[in-house]
């Protein structure tokens, strides 16, 4: 029996890899899921048949405290899953993440707590956690203990400030030097755990490790949010495969590292591409401070509107429009809308693309969702890189409810917050029209020359109802 | 079972698995692809399960039951939000006909 559950283990590591595989093409990406489901099915049904589960004491009630405990928390991430919107999966990712942690976690806490109830009931009293698991599963466990902890209680902040519940940026003063200073105590029951079998101290050590990861979060500034997820995402499988090892599990081994690794990764291409470095997401917040002072001195010229006729005129007689969505656009719902007026354009002979930054969104790839959710083909949108160079042949380019990401202060102020972080050329096009509620600044509170240039026209409104305007405008023509 | 050296090989070649899938993913897909790796790791369910059922005391169970809970969550929830997002992504309509076999 142990050989065919290892074997249900390994298959489902492949099917894992291989899915995470697919998953790296728009074509296979579908079916990469579904062989990574099949895998997590497979190796979950196998550990009902664990040797380890079924001689233990307790095998008929622990055994339905499983199938409850799967129930509930699987009935509850489904039905939420289920109904959550497209713009606020950046959060829901979070949360399902901070679960993962959590749960590595508390597999530590029982392994733990197990431990140092047998040396402490040891014939000579005196032993410790370590004699009782072993050096290296012992350290690995507390390892993965403190790292799911804190991805646990961090990414709960993440997805609180996300989800627009919480919207602090400081707790105490000085709080870098007070997170480091935790950070090394925590550290410290850590190894106090190893060296002793004293309950209180792992119960300390879980506390601490929670505020640590309260305290690392909150400070971190809304735009940085995606750069924090991702890495959270990255220590929450680190701590899998740590407490895989505790466990004596290849599975979980896999996955876990292969998602550590993966996520790290990942991590540093988004911090990349936001010109952040990832120490930088921690220990500066963009925003507030650095940005209101530089918002002063840069030119205030003078904004030109344009009405939608004239507007939809313009867009018609184009030979290519580049539609620039950001955040903006899905807050406002106008994705529809928008797909709905380039189909029109369409018609028209008009060259309608779309281009997206690698931050657009809350989550790199973000917009991309949103729009393929609007049910925008996947050819007709373009990275940066692609589109950049063609800016120059573009009649229109629409921004929709993005700001910062076509600044082009951070090309030519070396001044500004935003200075380094590569931008969309909108403004190489012939026209721009932006869509905008209002005249303020965008998420990083950073005035954008863009809209004082000639070539600008300005298009206020509610981006839904804008977009609605452009049709009717496109249309009657 | 898994120990010493072995495991180490077994944590540097999945190292560079992780790192060799991303490589190559294409911008468009970073957010399913975070959520896909999201729900990889939900197979901490697995290890809450036997967690669970070789606790011995009625601390462990609660603890055990939380692990469990949380990490049907994160497999459950991981996998719902990817396959939504996944199954929107399709090329344009002519295209389609072509590729889609």
């Amino acid at each position: 029996m142990e050989t065919l559950i290892q074997a249900a283990y390994l298959i489902a590591a492949a099917l894992f890899i291989l899915g995470l595989k697919q998953m790296s093409s728009p074509v296979t990406a579908r079916r990469g899921i579904l062989w990574a489901g099949a895998g997590m099915v497979l190796a979950t049904l196998a550990t009902f048949m664990s040797p380890q589960i079924l001689d233990s004491d307790q095998v008929s009630i622990n055994i339905m405290l499983i199938i409850i405990a799967i129930a509930l928390g699987g009935g509850y991430a489904w039905y939420s899953g289920k109904k959550v919107a497209m713009t606020d999966m950046p959060q829901m990712i979070a949360m399902y993440n901070g679960m993962g942690g959590g749960a590595a976690a508390a597999i530590a806490a029982v392994e733990l707590i197990k431990a140092s109830n047998e040396a402490a009931h040891d014939v000579t009293g005196s032993s410790t956690v370590a004699d009782m698991l072993g050096a290296d599963v012992a350290v690995l466990g507390i390892l993965g203990a403190i790292i799911g902890t804190i991805s646990f209680s961090g990414s709960i902040i993440a997805w609180a400030k996300l989800d627009g519940r919480l919207n602090r940026s400081k707790l105490l003063p000085m709080q870098h030097v007070i997170n480091g200073l935790l950070a090394i105590v925590t550290l410290g029951f850590g190894v106090a755990i190893y060296f002793t079998n004293s309950l209180d101290t792992i119960i300390i050590f879980y506390l601490l490790a929670l505020v640590l990861g309260v305290f690392i979060t909150v400070p971190v500034g809304g735009a940085d949010m995606p750069v924090i997820i991702s890495l959270f995402n990255a220590l929450t499988g680190l701590a899998v495969g740590f407490e895989g090892y505790v466990l004596g599990n290849a599975a979980m081994i896999i996955a876990g590292i292969v998602v550590g690794s993966a996520g790290s990764l990942l991590t540093q291409l988004m911090a990349k591409a936001m010109n952040r470095s990832v120490a930088n997401v921690f220990f500066a917040g963009v925003g507030t401070d650095a940005a209101t002072v530089s918002s002063d001195g840069i030119s205030k010229g003078v904004m030109k509107e344009i009405q939608a006729q004239d507007a939809g005129i313009l867009m018609s007689f184009a030979s290519q429009v580049v539609i620039i969505p950001g955040y903006g656009m899905a807050v406002a719902q106008a994705q529809h809308k928008i797909w709905e007026l380039t189909q029109i354009l369409t018609e028209k002979g008009v060259k309608v693309k779309f281009a997206i930054h690698p931050v657009a969104g809350r989550m790199p790839g973000h917009m991309n969702v949103l729009l393929a959710e609007a049910g925008v083909p996947y050819d007709m949108i373009y990275d940066m890189e692609d589109i950049n160079a063609d800016f120059k042949n573009t009649t229109v380019a629409l921004v929709i409810g993005a700001n910062d990401v076509v600044n082009p202060s951070a090309k030519t102020d070396n001044s500004s917050p935003l200075f380094g972080m590569p931008i969309l050329d909108a403004i190489d096009a012939d026209n721009v029209i932006v869509i905008k509620r209002g005249r303020g600044t965008g998420f990083s509170g950073v005035e954008n020359p863009l809209f004082f240039v000639d070539n600008t026209k300005m298009l206020f409104g509610d981006g839904q109802k804008a977009a609605n305007e452009l049709i009717q405008a496109v249309k009657e023509l | 079972m898994i120990e010493g050296l072995a495991a180490i090989y077994i944590f540097m070649l999945a190292g560079f698995t992780g790192y060799e899938i991303i490589s190559k993913v294409p911008v468009i897909l970073h957010t399913p692809l975070m959520s896909g790796s999201n729900f990889v790791h939900g197979i901490v369910l697995v290890g809450a399960m036997v967690a669970l059922g070789i606790a011995e005391t009625t601390a462990q169970q609660i603890i055990g039951f939380i692990a469990v809970l949380l990490g049907a969550g994160n497999a459950v929830g991981g996998y719902v939000v990817t396959e939504r997002m996944l199954e929107m992504f399709r090329p344009s309509d002519k295209k389609a006909k072509g590729e889609d076999s």
